[in-house]
């Protein structure tokens, strides 16, 4: 007993550690508060001697300009849309590979899953060219589903199924299935689907986001008439904004609607992340 | 490292059920098996595959993007011209230096961030969400916005040096300052995410393990050093990778750092291969040799992360005598 008493007084949080997480979470925030500050100020006021660390209502009519500047709204739609399908598609592919990995045997599983992880470690730059070339072939550049096509699945996705897969379902339910005459489909729609919906929600949450912060791929076969939000940032930062503050603001504006989300599911995020971390 | 966890896992699982399994189940099994992972694979097979096999012939001509269909066989040239082209083994130079000043601060920062999580914090939701609000902000947005404040007139961190007595840095000219900057980004977006990685592996590790050591008389640090660390190690070594591939592809911070322009600032100070790779391609419109570097990138992460195991494997030998 007094043992665990020790162990319990050396993880009790000090002030010194309230103090550094503390400022590890301001380190954190700051950037993105201050996102605001710059939206609502001039250049001429952001260079002065004694720079302002609040924000005012002149960041209302600069969201204004910036929308005028950058398809902003047109991105926000797209993002949605593209990152939507990107999620539905990798969950639902995902979680049928991650099922045959974990729990049926046939041949070359080992070999397919082996590959399936190896590709992990392919940078995005070796399939850029031939993509490029492909979809202006089939007509699709510039068109978003030239972005979901090739994101529709990721080997990452796989693993991450099969490895929960394998622990959250019992062999021996599934053989009791198949036991009593269920067929593999039955054993995936009632046994395993249920099992692991919540394996499917965090790979779907990581799945959105990656997908929503997605930059290199879209900007390369988007445009500014049609891109996603990220590719319309870059239209703010390359484009002929006066001020930072019309920048900032854009960028602010882009930024908001995902981190409200993520403010709202974070404590789900965060176990999803950590789980994986243990899982993976 | 993930295939080698992955493997003994899938091996035992066999083992065990092979002389229980009804054979009508296990063959039934067995050819549904391939229904399963068509979609996945289909998808894996059109988008990925075959473009990185047509990158490797790509790379062996000389293709250019108004004219793709016509390829004019070159050999091995694209390679050997990289292998002795300036742009390059400055981009490569680039992409370590770049790579080492994000990643190392990083992970060191990430495993103190979450040895300092681990304790009994009140509202340590709320911390745990603030730290990972970097990583869900885009790679865009973190870099319009440090943009700004590492700008020279109206920046705040320029007001800060001053403010202090300290010397003008100039953020985007200079060599390493830029480089500086530019890593801040990835730091400030990966930290939180390493943190929570690395408090996930400081949960796992068996609590028993710290109350044996501290009947021991361990302190602190001798904790530290060895429980936490072995501990620890199989998700060091896997955010070490997972870094290591990251950054050998670090594209949109350096590329927006510099407005968009893939030349990686006015002396190609910050270009790293993911720029460089997009500057042959897209702007001199040399696609055979943009292809080469791809697949040089590849090389060079599958070394790398070769390099990683192999120490990571000597370690653990030496530890295990």
């Amino acid at each position: 007993m007094s043992r665990t008493k020790r162990l319990r007084a050396t993880l009790d949080a000090g002030p010194v550690t309230y103090l550094l997480v503390v400022l590890v979470a301001i380190v954190s925030i700051f950037p993105l508060y201050y996102t605001i500050v710059m939206a609502s100020h001039t250049n001429a006021e952001m260079a002065a001697s004694r720079p302002p660390f609040l924000p005012n209502a002149s960041i209302f009519g600069n969201i204004h300009k910036a929308l005028q500047i950058a398809p902003l709204n047109k991105g926000l739609i797209n993002s949605i849309a593209v990152a939507g399908c990107i999620t539905l598609g990798t969950v639902a592919l995902c979680t049928l590979a991650g099922f045959a990995f974990a729990k049926l045997r046939f041949r070359g599983r080992n070999i397919l899953l082996g590959v399936c992880v190896g590709t992990m470690m392919v940078p995005t730059q070796m399939g850029v060219i031939p993509l490029y070339m492909l979809m202006a072939k089939w007509g699709l550049a510039g068109h978003l589903s030239s972005v979901i096509l090739p994101t529709l699945v990721t080997a990452f996705g796989v693993f991450f199924m099969r490895q929960y897969i394998s622990k959250a379902v019992p062999d021996e339910l599934i053989e009791s299935a198949y036991m009593d005459g269920a067929s593999t489909t039955r054993v995936f729609t009632s046994i395993v689907v249920p099992a692991v919906r919540p394996a499917m929600a965090v790979l779907g949450m990581l799945t959105f986001l990656t997908a929503w912060n997605d930059f290199f791929w879209p900007m390369i076969t988007l445009n500014s008439q049609n891109p996603t939000i990220q590719v319309a940032f870059q239209s703010l930062a390359t484009g002929f904004a006066p001020q930072q503050s019309i920048i900032m603001a854009g960028t602010l504006y882009g930024t908001i609607p995902v981190l409200i989300v993520f403010a709202l599911l974070g404590r789900q995020i965060v176990g999803g992340i950590m789980e994986g971390a243990v899982k993976g | 490292m993930t295939t080698i966890t992955a493997e003994p896992a899938a091996g035992e699982e066999i083992s065990r059920r092979r002389p229980r399994r009804p054979r009508a189940a296990r063959s039934r099994g067995s050819r549904i098996a391939y229904v399963y992972i068509l979609p996945f694979f289909v998808v894996f097979a059109a988008f990925s595959v075959y473009p990185w096999l047509d990158t490797a012939w790509v790379s062996l001509h000389e293709v250019r993007l108004s004219t793709y269909d016509q390829h004019t066989w070159v050999g091995l040239a694209n390679y050997r011209n990289l292998l002795s082209n300036h742009y390059f083994w400055n981009a490569f130079r680039n992409t370590v230096t770049l790579g080492i000043i994000s990643a190392v601060p990083q992970l060191c920062v990430a495993l103190g961030i979450a040895h300092l999580l681990n304790h009994k914090l009140r509202g340590r939701t709320f911390f745990r969400v603030a730290i990972l609000m970097p990583y869900a902000t885009s790679l865009a947005a973190a870099t319009v916005i440090f943009l700004e404040l590492f700008s020279p007139k109206t920046g705040i961190i320029d007001w800060a040096l001053q403010t202090l007595h300290l010397p003008r840095v100039d953020w985007q000219g200079s060599k390493w300052p830029a480089q500086f900057a530019i890593a801040s980004i990835v730091t400030w977006r990966w930290t939180g995410y390493n943190a929570l990685i690395f408090l996930a592996g400081l949960q796992a590790v068996d609590q028993e393990l710290y109350a044996a050591a501290s009947v021991d008389g361990a302190g602190r640090w001798a904790k530290f050093r060895h429980v936490t660390l072995p501990g620890l190690r199989p998700t060091i070594i896997f955010a070490i990778i997972v870094s290591t591939i990251g950054s050998a592809q670090l594209f949109g911070e350096p590329l927006l750092y510099h407005g968009g322009l893939p030349d990686g600032g006015t002396q190609n100070q910050y270009q790293t291969l993911g720029l460089l790779m997009y500057q042959q391609g897209w702007t001199n419109d040399r696609l055979g040799l943009a292809s080469a570097t791809a697949w040089s990138m590849f090389v060079i992460i599958l070394l790398a992360v070769v390099v990683n195991l192999l120490i990571a494997r000597r370690r653990e030998r030496r530890a295990a005598r």
